[in-house]
């Protein structure tokens, strides 16, 4: 299959750190690839550059055989690339299928109209609902985003990511602060995506991971350390001294 | 249809009863009463203008009266050229204000935070001194105008036309705003004001949309320069000076930002208070300084916030 994603030789510092030091990595279409590693590794600030947050120092972000380094986060999101926070990121004032609902206008038609109801569009609710249902938050509709609890919220995140009908999704620790049944529930709908789109996930739940990925990355002080099928990394002795040997 | 939002109610019934006072104050032998209550309507149409942005928006502008100064001086130069009609007058100040908001917006807008304020408030600045230097407007002074506009023909001279003029362009422009803040546009705008970030990660690019509501709120708060200037039959710089910019945000606070209805309802108590308390005191600003003090300690949300609590508002448009 072909490559989705190509990040060649990347480089991120921040002072002195260097945060991602020339990292080179392939995605396949259709594939899910785990990057895991220690705290402070450089995962996020990996996703950030991915999803055009942060400008790399040098290097190259190919996406669908195109040079998308140089392009902003909504150029990225219209060709199909979402990303979901580590810290989770919503319209806290807004109701949960308004947050979604404003991911699917930004696909569907201008937003500089003024006049007609946008809470009435039936078909920009409808692909909000239908999000929602995915993930399971459909009862939730009509609370405000802030009235959730950590695990809706971090569901809420999946939604709005999915809404923008994504073909590569970044996700940023999903799980994290999710309970026992939320997270079992998210670790189904990703076992589900997997068969529809391209998927990064960045995740410290190594049965998850395990469980789900095609292949895995491990990061360690910003540099890939291995990558490669899960029983592969599972075995690479260099990977268990620096980061698995924790807890594995 | 769906019930009406309890706020738009509440927006309705301040209509209503503003639409009593002439008659009632002349019934009562103190006309002058209207003119008063009209300089209330006036504010409540800039506060309107104010709220899209700082309200809706996040964009925190302590600039904002440079556009009833723009609205102002529209009249006294519309006079001075023969446009005597108020319509002509209204698109004269828009398009003033337009110019400035899209200029000066782009480069704000470029700014967050504290550095948003100081910068509008820059710019404001900076269209006070250029009138303060026009001696030909009557400088620091300001000039007196020979006459009100008319609209379509039809005199304003008298306080009571003027009055619902002022009315109905008030009612006009918070059904407009109604709208706008339920559109796609509206949407994207609280959404920008929640997290820009967010929004970005969605696939959105802030900027073009704040711009948009930078401009169209200068436009509309320019609508009551325009009427300002026709109530005093006085055009100065001062009706844009920071502290009139200031008192507009104060109006916000009174009736609680981001609610259309908060206001119109914050705009008509503080320039009442204003006016009440003026007749007790010449330190009427250190009144109306307490006043405002108490209602930030007891009830954050202004009077929208009050109302909540009262069982009237709650969620939805207005
Ligand atoms: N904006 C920033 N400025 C300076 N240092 C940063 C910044 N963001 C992250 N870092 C540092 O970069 C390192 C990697 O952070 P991060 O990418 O969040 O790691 P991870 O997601 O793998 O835990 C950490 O040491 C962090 O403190
Ligand atoms: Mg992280």
């Amino acid at each position: 299959m072909a490559d989705l994603l190509e990040i060649r030789e990347l480089r991120k510092n921040f002072g002195a750190l260097a945060v991602t030091d020339g990292v080179s990595l392939s995605v396949a279409e259709g594939e899910l690839h785990a990057v895991i590693g220690p705290n402070g590794a450089g995962k996020t600030t990996l996703i950030a550059q991915l999803s055009g947050q942060l400008a790399p120092d040098s290097g190259q972000v190919l996406y669908a055989g195109e040079d998308i380094t140089h392009l902003d986060m909504a150029a990225r999101v219209r060709r199909g690339l979402a990303r979901s926070f580590q810290i989770t990121a919503l319209l806290p004032g807004m109701s949960v299928l308004e947050n979604v609902a404003l991911a699917v206008q930004a696909r569907s038609g201008s937003s500089f109209r003024f006049w007609r109801d946008a809470g009435g569009e039936e078909i920009t609710n409808a692909q909000a609902r239908a999000a929602l249902e995915e993930v399971g938050l459909a009862d939730r509709a009509s609370v405000q985003a802030q009235a959730l609890s950590h695990g809706e919220q971090r569901q809420l995140e999946l939604a709005v990511a999915l809404a923008t009908k994504p073909r590569l999704l970044l996700l940023d620790e999903p799980l994290a602060g999710t309970g026992g049944q939320e997270a079992e529930r998210l670790i189904a709908l990703m076992q589900r995506l997997k068969s529809r789109l391209t998927i990064v996930l960045i995740e410290h739940d190594m049965d998850a991971v395990f469980q789900l990925a095609d292949r895995i990355s491990v990061l360690v002080y910003g540099a890939i350390a291995a990558t490669g099928s899960p029983e592969a990394v599972r075995a690479d002795p260099a990977v268990r001294a620096a980061y698995l040997g924790e807890d594995a | 249809m769906s019930p009406l939002a309890p706020r738009l109610k509440a927006a309705l019934a301040l209509f209503l009863l503003m639409a009593l006072v002439p008659p009632v104050v002349t019934a009562l032998g103190d006309p002058f009463l209207t003119v008063v209550a009209n300089r209330m309507l006036v504010f409540a149409i800039a506060a309107l203008s104010l709220d899209l942005i700082l309200g809706y928006g996040a964009m925190v502008s302590f600039g904002h009266a440079a556009y009833l100064g723009f609205g102002a001086y529209a009249v006294a130069l519309g006079a001075r050229w023969g446009l005597s009609d108020l319509l002509a007058q209204i698109l004269l100040g828009m398009a003033m204000s337009a110019g400035f908001a899209l200029v000066t917006g782009a480069i704000s807008l470029r700014t967050k935070g504290v550095y948003f304020i100081m910068i509008t408030l820059a710019f404001a600045q900076m269209a006070y001194f250029f009138f303060v230097a026009q001696s030909s407007l009557g400088g620091d002074d300001g000039v007196a105008l020979q006459a009100r506009s008319s609209l379509l023909g039809v005199s304003l001279e008298g306080d009571m036309a003027l009055y619902y003029v002022t009315l109905g362009a008030l009612m006009t422009i918070y059904a407009g705003l109604y709208r706008l803040t339920g559109s796609r546009f509206g949407r994207v705008l609280k959404g920008t004001r929640e997290n820009a970030l967010r929004m970005q990660a969605m696939g959105y690019r802030p900027f073009p949309y704040q711009l948009v509501a930078y401009v169209i709120a200068a436009c509309l708060c320019s609508v009551a320069g325009v009427l300002l200037a026709n109530l005093t039959e006085y055009v100065s710089p001062a009706y844009m000076g920071w502290h009139r910019s200031g008192e507009l945000i104060v109006m916000l606070v009174f009736g609680g930002i981001g609610t259309l209805t908060g206001a119109v309802a914050g705009a008509l108590v503080a320039v009442g208070l204003e006016e009440v308390l003026a007749i007790f005191s010449d330190h009427w600003r250190l009144g109306f300084g307490l006043v405002l003090v108490l209602v930030v300690l007891f009830s954050p949300d202004g009077l929208t916030g009050l109302a909540k609590r009262l069982g009237i508002g709650g969620r939805g448009n207005g």
